[in-house]
């Protein structure tokens, strides 16, 4: 007999929220390297004021966790659990952070020609969101071992993101005209070398809820 | 290293052919408080009232193993009962004042003890008073009736009565589940000021006070003690999944 269900209820409704509001984030990231790509100011725009959904989706499951801290007395995993809960809500709200912070610099880029076709950088948000994605999977798994896997994957954005930035940096000299737009795309590659932070972050989080001892996965 | 008060070895506590404990062995420190929690008739009571011979009282019940307290072991059969209460003392779930007066409840058993000089006993009173955290609310009225106090007043006029006694062990046998919440705080306060001077074990269904007040926590189930740490470790992390499952209430 499950003792306690209306507490496990309100334990299941916290993961939801974090899944839906880390499928939002997600979706924000997508669509503003979109923005970018297709130089859509309109959607950049709507990207940065669709922010405050995922700022209150963070609000709501930082109230949720406090009250359940405060009336169900929760100790052990279940403490982990919710103190987990704000953590990766925390996380996934900067990952939204620099959605905006793409969509802000597609905007500063506005319509001027690119100085190339953008390829790598989604490649590189590719590798950045499966690591979400992993590390989201492996909380609701309780995977100790998917969580180090995503976070083994950050080794491979910050190669990428050094590459970019040297590339950016010839380009600089070649083009000093597009010094602007060329600053905006290394901020880019910027931002989403902070998502794969964050995932790893995450991931390091999945590890604590797992085992109760506090990891570094991203050394 | 912290020192150890009691050491337990094997115990076995049975009444008549059903066995209550089995077989456990643990260390239980000095100037600690020892909790001792796990569902209704995990053994844990039982444990408790073994450890000054309470149990003794019961018919059928008998215990095996050892409880070694100052080289002797306590449940030899050559143990001067009366002699080891005094120096294990307990207090129970329901406050049990003498009805006699409250300097009464407390002189009562010292003058057993051939305790007779009025002065002397006026200090043992207030003595233990004060560390019961009870002196301030009833110096006025030392020879009112105990039955007159509210229930948590009670509480610690039975635990200033023990330590009247000047035990070394404090056993505590859910001393505050029938107590409102404030009386209660005062109780956890008091124990915790308590194990300056004295090794505290206690047993308690109240797991929030297992966590504020205890150093290290047992639990048991079943008659087996499944797991033994230090607190914290006990309610962020415990090793046994039971434990886990009990402490988070997911059965018991």
């Amino acid at each position: 007999m499950n003792t306690r269900s209306n507490f496990d209820n309100n334990l299941k409704q916290l993961d939801d929220m974090l899944i839906e509001m880390a499928r939002k984030s997600e979706t924000a990231i997508k669509e503003s390297i979109n923005t970018l790509i297709h130089q859509d100011l309109e959607k950049a725009k709507e990207i940065i004021q669709n922010d405050t959904v995922i700022d209150d989706l963070e609000h709501e499951i930082n109230n949720k966790a406090i009250v359940l801290t405060a009336m169900e007395s929760p100790v052990a995993r279940d403490l982990r659990e919710i103190i987990v809960a704000i953590k990766i809500s925390s996380e996934v709200e900067r990952i939204a952070d620099n959605a905006v912070n793409i969509a802000k610099s597609t905007l500063h880029i506005g319509n001027e020609k690119l100085i190339k076709e953008i390829i790598d950088i989604p490649k590189m948000m590719n590798i950045a969101l499966e690591m979400l994605s992993d590390s989201l999977t492996a909380f609701l798994k309780e995977d100790v071992e998917l969580a180090k896997k995503s976070a083994a994957k950050d080794d491979k954005v910050d190669e990428m993101y050094g590459i970019l930035i040297k590339e950016l940096m010839g380009y600089l000299q070649q083009s000093p005209d597009k010094t602007n737009q060329i600053t905006q795309l290394a901020f880019v590659c910027r931002y989403i070398e902070r998502v794969a932070d964050h995932a790893t972050n995450i991931a390091e989080h999945v590890v604590y809820l797992v085992t109760g001892k506090l990891s570094n996965l991203n050394e | 290293m912290s020192e150890n008060i009691l050491q337990v070895r094997n115990l076995e506590i049975y009444y008549g052919d059903k066995r209550a404990v089995n077989g456990i062995s643990m260390d239980v420190e000095k100037n600690a408080i020892t909790a001792l929690i796990g569902p209704s008739g995990c053994g844990k009571s039982t444990f408790l009232r073994t450890i000054n011979r309470m149990n003794d009282l019961i018919p059928g019940a008998r215990a095996e193993g050892e409880i070694i307290y100052e080289d002797l072991n306590l449940l030899s059969d050559q143990m001067n009962v009366v002699a080891l209460r005094k120096e294990i003392g307990m207090v129970f779930q329901k406050p049990n004042p003498f009805p006699k007066s409250i300097y009464d409840n407390i002189t009562h058993a010292l003058k057993y003890n051939r305790i007779k000089k009025k002065s002397q006993l006026d200090e043992i009173v207030e003595e233990s008073l004060r560390k019961a955290a009870l002196w301030d609310e009833v110096k006025d009225r030392l020879h009112k009736s105990a039955l007159s106090l509210s229930g948590g007043q009670q509480q610690r006029l039975c635990i200033a009565r023990t330590i009247a006694m000047k035990p070394t062990v404090v056993l505590l046998d859910e001393p505050s589940s029938a107590l409102d919440p404030i009386s209660n705080a005062k109780v956890e306060e008091l124990i915790i000021e308590l194990k300056k001077e004295y090794s505290i074990i206690i047993v308690t269904h109240n797991m929030g006070q297992a966590s504020r007040i205890s150093d290290k926590t047992a639990f048991f189930l079943s008659g087996d003690l499944m797991e033994y740490d230090v607190t914290e470790k006990i309610f962020t992390n415990p090793s046994n999944q039971k434990t886990e499952e009990y402490i988070s209430g997911r059965f018991g």
